[in-house]
């Protein structure tokens, strides 16, 4: 079931959404988004990828073995959780920094932990979408 | 380590107690508190000196095995464990070195974990010793409630208010239990012989010279502190008569080095035990002298048993004969050791079997019967020493598996260490044990005494039964070759073997889990969600039931245009999710079902979860129409018997939410929660929106705890999906 307008429009959309779901985890802090929900949608850009291009194809764009993206993620979340125990704070407590530029503001262990949340989140979606697609063809 | 314990001797012998401690639970009362007294430093010299002669031997013995580096990982945990029991002044400092001498013998009783009787023999040790350890732990906590401390130095004076107490009964048994248990007492004697499948050092070590006596450390340690009355006394003397005799008889039919010496260990265990039974200051002499002896001759014979193995191959007593001449140091330790053993003067095992008989001579209602046993039961221990000691190295020579010759060096220096130090012990006993016997014996029974130690004591009656013993156990020896044969036929029914019970409380436990696992874990995932369900609903609307007087029913029925349509949607995709047909259908309305929902929250202020349900709709979507590639066509899988049923669970679970949800906003809560993120979010998270500040900041650790799982589950689904039974990938 190959149709050749899904297949275009999916390239522009993948691009399109992952911006979206960028957009989604950063403005999170301040408006309804946040790092669970951007991960969401990128998972699901991919998954429309995927639906209008195949598993290889899916694969070839994502690079990275999706398992892989879930420990990035929660490695990078248990990293945030480090800063405030060397900072002499209690554990997990957030640490900000602010970097004096503007658009960008401050940043903080949250944002980091946020990054983490996408990232498994993405990782999760894909590993599981990924291996229910690969067992159909099998 | 030997010696630096060895240095501590004159203190005690002086008569000092040392005592270190540490806090370590301050709040349970547990702490790291060690004691060194007589007791301690008897059990302390013992465990070093055999240690050093096993870990000597077994450089040379473990050769042949492939795993030995863990062989001596798991002893030294072993000797550690054991050193910190018997010097531990806490009750749960010593349960814990208590059971880490278990799991140690556990390990090593299945070091040759191929070989399935070793598995289960030491599932059988572990299991036996560890459910009297559990009994023992409980026994612990009861004397706590009694004395309310779990310092053995502090219980020093309070046996009249142990002894007193209603919880007395219960605390003895329980005690005598765990050290019944390790000591290998009759009913549980068992898992000893069974545990013969371990390398012989290990047999050596802990199942003889030190991890079986530490029950009898324990019922000496406690023999001051709870004992002394009729019920502790006459249980120990009982119990130690009945092993005493009974393994003695046992042994009989065995022809295995190693099963004899293993019940012949019994039988030793069992005459300690009713040594401490009789309490008297002679039968805690006795004690001693027979402690001190048995570790010296039973680890040298258990090593010489492994020489025997190592270089022939056999250890089937019938199958060995004439050996002394290929092997002559190792015939000179096994009979130095056997000597000992069969209390022959000069060595240590005579002085031992003299006091052992003359203290049982003391005894006023049950001297005559109990000499009667010992004598019967010793001269059974000389016949499996004459079998051991004796037989495999004199008369004819027999052919062995493999070529037999001299141990190495190694080998040979460990047993002939402990067979000259038992002659020593028993030549100069005043020299090497004397002053440290008073010292014990003071442990035990809290009174100074003093007992003189010699090897010769004129002939008396004494002496005569040391001699009607060795002409029996001769006699039994002889008559063995032609019993052998039908003795070994013979067996007791079931009902009178306690491994028989054992192996059927396993069966039964097992059927029991086979069973339940089938009722809970039957396999189907709607009984398990039908399970989870039910009980949640069953729990929440009790708890509503009981507050129900406070729901006040004062719904808005003003309803906008867009809500009734959203509900009219909602109810539509409803109705045709439960009754379509096709499989492609309901999937489409169920994500009707989640996009209106979604709305719902977007238009009551919770844009955030409205986003989320959007996007999981989707990809829900997108799963099940993968999921649905792989399914046959629509099946109607349930009788519509079930049906009914899930209806009226489902219908169950709506009006709970319903009534919940109802109840919920009938209160405004005042936690202040509320308050306090609305107004902490932007000063301390740095962020407008609560819901994420929450999320990411505030509650972190519970986000963390959840993307953890779901990383998990999905490596489950990963393992679902790509493992097949058959490996293909």
């Amino acid at each position: 079931m190959y149709s050749i307008i899904l297949a275009t429009a999916s390239r522009y959309l993948l691009l399109l959404l992952l911006m979206f779901s960028v957009f989604l985890l950063f403005r999170g802090h301040n408006e309804p988004g946040g790092g669970f929900v951007g991960g969401l949608v990128a998972a699901a850009a991919y998954a429309l990828y995927f639906i209008a291009n195949g598993i290889e194809a899916a694969r070839t764009i994502v690079r990275f073995d999706p398992l892989r993206i879930i420990a990035v993620g929660l490695l990078m979340a248990i990293t945030s959780t480090l800063p405030s125990l060397v900072a002499g704070e209690r554990f997990m407590t957030a640490v900000w920094f602010d970097t004096g530029i503007p658009l960008i503001g401050k940043v903080g262990t949250p944002l980091l932990f946020d990054l983490g949340v996408y990232f498994l989140v993405l990782g999760i979606t894909l590993t599981i979408i990924f291996s229910l697609a690969e067992e159909d063809r099998s | 380590m030997f010696f630096g314990f060895l240095s501590r001797y004159p203190q005690i012998a002086a008569g000092e107690v040392i005592r270190e401690s540490m806090p370590w639970v301050p709040s349970l009362g547990i702490n790291f508190s060690f004691l060194l007294d007589g007791l301690s430093l008897s059990f302390v010299l013992i465990i070093t000196l055999i240690g050093a002669a096993v870990f000597l031997y077994a450089g040379a013995y473990m050769k042949a095995y492939a795993q030995s580096g863990r062989f001596y990982i798991y002893i030294g945990i072993f000797m550690t464990s054991m050193l910190g029991l018997v010097l531990s002044d806490n009750m749960l400092l010593m349960f814990m070195f208590w059971e880490l001498t278990g799991i140690s013998s556990f390990l090593l009783i299945g070091f040759n974990h191929h070989k399935e009787s070793a598995r289960k023999s030491a599932l059988q040790a572990l299991l036996v010793t560890g459910g009297g350890g559990l009994a023992m732990l409980a026994g612990i906590i009861l004397l706590y409630r009694v004395t309310g401390s779990f310092e053995i130095s502090s219980f020093y004076d309070m046996n009249g208010t142990i002894t007193a107490h209603a919880l007395y009964p219960a605390i003895v048994v329980l005690m005598l239990i765990g050290a019944f248990t390790k000591s290998a007492q009759f009913p549980f004697h068992f898992w000893l012989p069974n545990a013969m499948e371990a390398p012989t050092p290990v047999s050596a070590y802990l199942h003889s010279a030190t991890m079986v006596k530490a029950g009898v450390y324990l019922i000496a340690r406690m023999n001051h502190e709870i004992g002394g009355t009729s019920l502790w006394q006459d249980t120990v003397l009982v119990t130690g008569a009945v092993t005493m005799l009974f393994s003695a008889l046992l042994a009989f039919k065995q022809t295995d080095l190693k099963k004899l010496l293993a019940y012949s260990t019994l039988s030793v265990l069992g005459t300690l035990v009713m040594l401490l039974g009789i309490g008297s200051k002679l039968a805690i002499k006795a004690f001693f002298i027979y402690l001190i002896a048995h570790s010296l001759y039973k680890g040298t014979l258990f090593l010489v048993a492994g020489t025997l193995d190592h270089e022939t191959g056999t250890r089937d007593v019938a199958k060995l004969g004439g050996l002394r001449k290929l092997m002559p140091v190792t015939t000179f330790t096994a009979a130095l050791a056997s000597l000992s053993m069969m209390g022959i003067i000069p060595l240590v095992g005579f002085i031992g079997k003299e006091t052992v008989y003359k203290s049982i001579l003391e005894l006023e209602y049950w001297g005559i019967f109990l000499i009667t046993v010992a004598v019967f039961a010793n001269a059974f221990v000389v016949m499996v020493t004459l079998l051991v000691g004796f037989k495999p190295f004199w008369g004819k020579t027999m052919p062995t598996p493999r070529q037999a010759h001299e141990a190495p060096l190694k080998m040979l220096l460990g047993p002939g260490l402990l067979a000259v130090l038992g002659l020593l012990f028993g030549l100069f006993p005043d020299f090497f044990i004397g002053t440290m016997l008073e010292q014990s014996a003071q442990s035990i029974l809290s009174e100074t005494l003093s007992l003189k130690i010699a090897i010769w004591e004129g002939f008396n009656l004494v002496l005569l039964l040391s001699f009607v013993t060795l002409l029996l156990g001769g006699a039994l020896y002889l008559i063995r070759g032609k019993m052998l044969g039908r003795v070994q036929t013979m067996s007791f029914p079931a009902v009178f073997r306690p491994s028989a019970w054992y192996e059927e409380t396993m069966r039964g436990l097992l059927s029991f889990a086979r069973q339940q696992t089938r009722f809970v874990q039957n396999g189907y995932l709607r009984n398990y969600m039908i399970v989870v369900i039910v009980t949640t609903v069953a729990l929440a609307s009790f708890a509503l039931y009981r507050s129900a007087g406070q729901i006040s029913i004062a719904p808005d029925f003003s309803i906008t245009f867009y809500e009734g349509a959203l509900a009219f949607i909602i109810l539509v995709s409803t109705l045709l999710l439960i009754t379509s047909t096709s499989r492609l259908k309901s999937i489409v309305s169920l994500g009707v079902l989640g996009f209106s929902i979604g709305i719902i929250f977007v238009i009551y202020g919770a844009p955030d979860l409205g986003l989320t349900t959007f996007a999981i709709e989707t990809l829900n979507v997108i799963l099940f129409v993968l999921v649905l590639y792989r399914l046959p066509g629509f099946l109607k899988l349930s009788r519509s018997s079930n049906r009914g049923r899930d209806a009226v669970i489902a219908l169950c679970v709506g009006v709970l939410m319903t009534l919940m949800v109802l109840f919920a906003s009938s209160f405004e809560l005042s936690s202040g929660l509320k308050q306090y993120f609305a107004e902490t979010s932007v000063p301390a998270g740095n962020g407008r929106n609560v819901v994420n500040v929450i999320l990411v900041d505030f509650r972190a650790i519970d986000t963390l705890g959840e993307i953890t799982v779901l990383a998990i589950a999905a490596l489950g689904v990963v393992a679902l999906l790509k493992l097949k039974p058959d490996g293909r990938e």
